[in-house]
């Protein structure tokens, strides 16, 4: 009885985002090009191969050519690098290539394919410009299209789901998610991934369950199995009996009612207990977020995100269509503050414009400002659309990934240049903007104290922040359960910044996951840091957190926390300080 | 290039800030293709063929290269005229 297929299964994951979903599985499968076999063919068997070649080639074009029809109309200045991949799949160097390839060494399409693409890409190697060098992907692209057809896999059209459906996969890239019909999805749940990736912070936009990193998800479960994702607790049930099912109806239910009572108080302002101001500020990416924002009672952006423009296209973003959004953003939230991080692009989201593929160690590599201070004018451009914004609101300048001062003067060299620019073409711009950085790196972090007089406030990242200092890659699932923000030299890390701003008139915000976790809330709160920005769905829960907690004693709890030499001994301690009021049922009474 | 003919050569400079790049490439081939005879785009000492976006792109035609387009037969004088015309136009970068 142990095989019966409908037994319930209760899997154990990481929680991405909160609630609960009970419905059917869609799984999304990304196998089928990853082994390519090799072996010869016959001589008189050549033709047939070039046949069976070229009707993939063709296959792949009239999907190819199906995807750009369906891109909306306002979506089409994006279509161009598609219409770019239409014509490379005919290009001499890879489909004369691999005709010629299998003729003259009778060899089967795929490895053909593969020779061929290889020694294409092999020119872009020797090209010198990074720029140029990084095209190799798109030939990539349009290989993986004609081999999936030649293997006879069939593209997973994620576009095409036709009921509400909770989505298992493996991992799912930014750009699967963003062709995602987000409307049909209950709940996200995947083999790979953690709290900080895309796919979390799509779930958590969306407010839908999302539970993470349950390795064998995708394994386990089949299309259409009923499922129940706990996002609360991490838990996906599959098959569950009678009386989960009973159990979760109802569970979801006072979910529900709890949240709709938490945001109902969200606008009102977030005072500790003992009468200090907090002030709650929303994360977002898309100007469409501002919206969720004010919905949820934030006080302000805390982190505008700017990679969104830079995505999915060949080419740079002008500086008018950069301008067009910073300005929406600000007008929409003015007299609130709007902070606009400069371009940070990263491992996990790498831009189409510039991908780094022969980067071993992205993390580590040339990214954020490094890359900004490395394309000035990219850098420039993204700056002049930020200066003449600040013109329409209220604009606070965050600079990414600063590691030491040199950056910062640099930084403000080109920013002074930028306005100067403005100055002498009569455009509007306003350089009267506070400037802060990003502490996300150790060192910027160690040298605080001196940072401190060159900006006008620091914002601490804290996803990068703990993954550079405890040395962790939190998408790594094999250490991640060793990233934790509460490891105390994390935070004797922040503490540290806090205090040296704090000597020098400077503020410390907090933008990262950590800002929005209830239980390192009364450490924040102890060191100070009056500023929390997260996102939006996350800004009602701790405001009425914030209003149950007593500042001066947790500056008292701080002390002890200082103390401490382990995760374990940190967390203990914040439980059986604030246990009762951290639990607080969120299932009602 | 003096050995070259000039009627059927002409030099143009790369002004678009990321050089040639897929569209820039694409947008080359695309007229290329219409051409009765070859199109090729000579930088230094390389020709390559204008029908083919990745032979194009390994030129590494950065911002301000000198590019020379040349054409086998004059008949394909406008599509010489019309390429040459996108480069100036920086691909409408």
């Amino acid at each position: 009885m142990t095989t019966e297929p409908t037994e319930e299964i209760i899997l154990h994951g990481i929680s991405g985002s909160q609630g609960i979903c009970i419905g059917k599985a869609y799984l999304v499968d990304r196998e089928g090009v990853e082994v390519i076999e090799r072996y010869n063919i016959d001589n008189r068997d050549v033709d047939k191969e070039l046949k069976r070649f070229k009707g993939a080639v063709n296959k792949a074009k009239n999907e190819l050519s199906g995807i750009i029809e369906d891109i909306p109309e306002d979506l089409r200045q994006h279509a161009y690098i598609l219409e770019t991949h239409l014509l490379l799949h005919k290009d001499k160097m890879l489909y004369g290539k691999t005709i010629e390839l299998i003729k003259n060494e009778q060899i089967n399409a795929e490895w053909a394919l593969k020779k061929a693409s290889a020694t294409a890409k092999s020119v872009f190697k020797k090209i010198s410009d990074p720029y140029l060098q990084a095209r190799a992907a798109d030939i990539e692209h349009v290989c993986d299209r004609i081999l999936r057809h030649l293997m006879g896999a069939v593209d997973v059209d994620i576009s095409g789901i036709n009921k509400r459906v909770i989505l298992v996969a493996n991992n799912l890239s930014p750009a699967e998610t963003s062709q995602i019909q987000l409307d049909r999805v209950m709940g996200f749940i995947t083999d790979r991934g953690g709290k900080t990736s895309h796919t979390s912070i799509i779930a958590r936009t969306l407010e839908i369950p999302a539970v993470l990193g349950l390795e064998r998800a995708t394994a386990l479960i089949k299309n259409e199995d009923l499922i129940i994702v706990d996002g609360n607790e991490g838990l996906v049930i599959v098959n569950p009996e009678e009386e989960t099912l009973v159990r979760y109806e109802e569970l979801s239910r006072r979910y529900e009612a709890y949240k709709k009572e938490v945001v109902r108080r969200g606008e009102l302002p977030a005072t500790s207990a003992d009468g200090k101001h907090f002030r709650i500020m929303g994360n977002i990416e898309l100007p469409e977020e501002v919206v969720a924002v004010k919905d949820h009672g934030g006080d302000g952006i805390g982190l505008f995100r700017t990679e969104f423009l830079y995505l999915s296209r060949v080419d740079f973003p002008g500086e008018q269509e950069l301008f067009d959004q910073y300005k929406e953003v600000v007008e929409l939230m003015s007299p609130l503050p709007v902070t606009i991080r400069t371009l940070d692009i990263n491992g996990d989201k790498e831009i189409e414009s510039m991908p780094s593929p022969e980067e071993a160690n992205p993390a580590l590599g040339l990214r954020a400002i490094r890359f900004c201070l490395k394309n000035p004018e990219i850098f420039k451009t993204q700056l002049r659309a930020i200066l003449r914004a600040a013109a329409h609101g209220y604009v606070r300048l965050l600079l990414p990934m600063i590691s030491g001062a040199e950056e910062i003067t640099e930084c403000i060299r080109i920013l002074d240049q930028a306005a100067a620019e403005l100055d002498q073409e009569g455009l509007e711009y306003n350089r009267d903007i506070e400037v802060g950085i990003m502490i996300e790196i150790p060192s910027a972090a160690v040298m605080a104290d001196l940072l401190a007089d060159m900006v006008d406030f620091f914002s601490i990242g804290t996803n990068d922040l703990v993954q550079y200092t405890l040395a962790i890659d939190r998408g790594n699932r094999h250490v991640a359960h060793l990233y934790s923000p509460m490891h105390p030299a994390v935070i004797r890390l922040i503490r540290h910044v806090v205090d040296a701003g704090r000597h020098r008139g400077k503020k410390t915000y907090m933008c990262g996951e950590m800002a929005a976790e209830p239980m390192h809330l009364p450490i924040l709160m102890g060191m100070g840091i009056e500023e929390l920005s997260m996102a939006p769905q996350s800004i009602p829960k701790i405001k009425n957190l914030i209003r149950k907690i007593n500042v001066s004693e947790a500056e008292k709890l701080m002390d002890t926390l200082l103390q401490q030499s382990s995760v374990q001994d940190m967390e203990r301690i914040i439980m059986d300080a604030y246990g009762e009021l951290l639990n607080e049922d969120i299932y009602g009474k | 290039m003096n050995h070259l003919d000039n009627h059927l050569t002409k030099t143009v400079t790369v002004v678009n800030e990321l050089g040639l790049h897929a569209r820039p490439a694409a947008m080359i081939a695309r007229l290329a293709m219409k051409a009765e005879s070859g199109v090729w785009l000579i930088k230094d000492d390389e020709e390559v063929d204008a029908t083919s976006i990745i032979d194009i792109l390994s030129i590494s035609g950065t911002k301000d290269s000198r590019i020379t387009l040349r054409i086998e037969n004059s008949s394909d004088n406008e599509i010489l005229q019309e390429i040459s015309k996108l480069f100036e136009a920086g691909f409408e970068e």
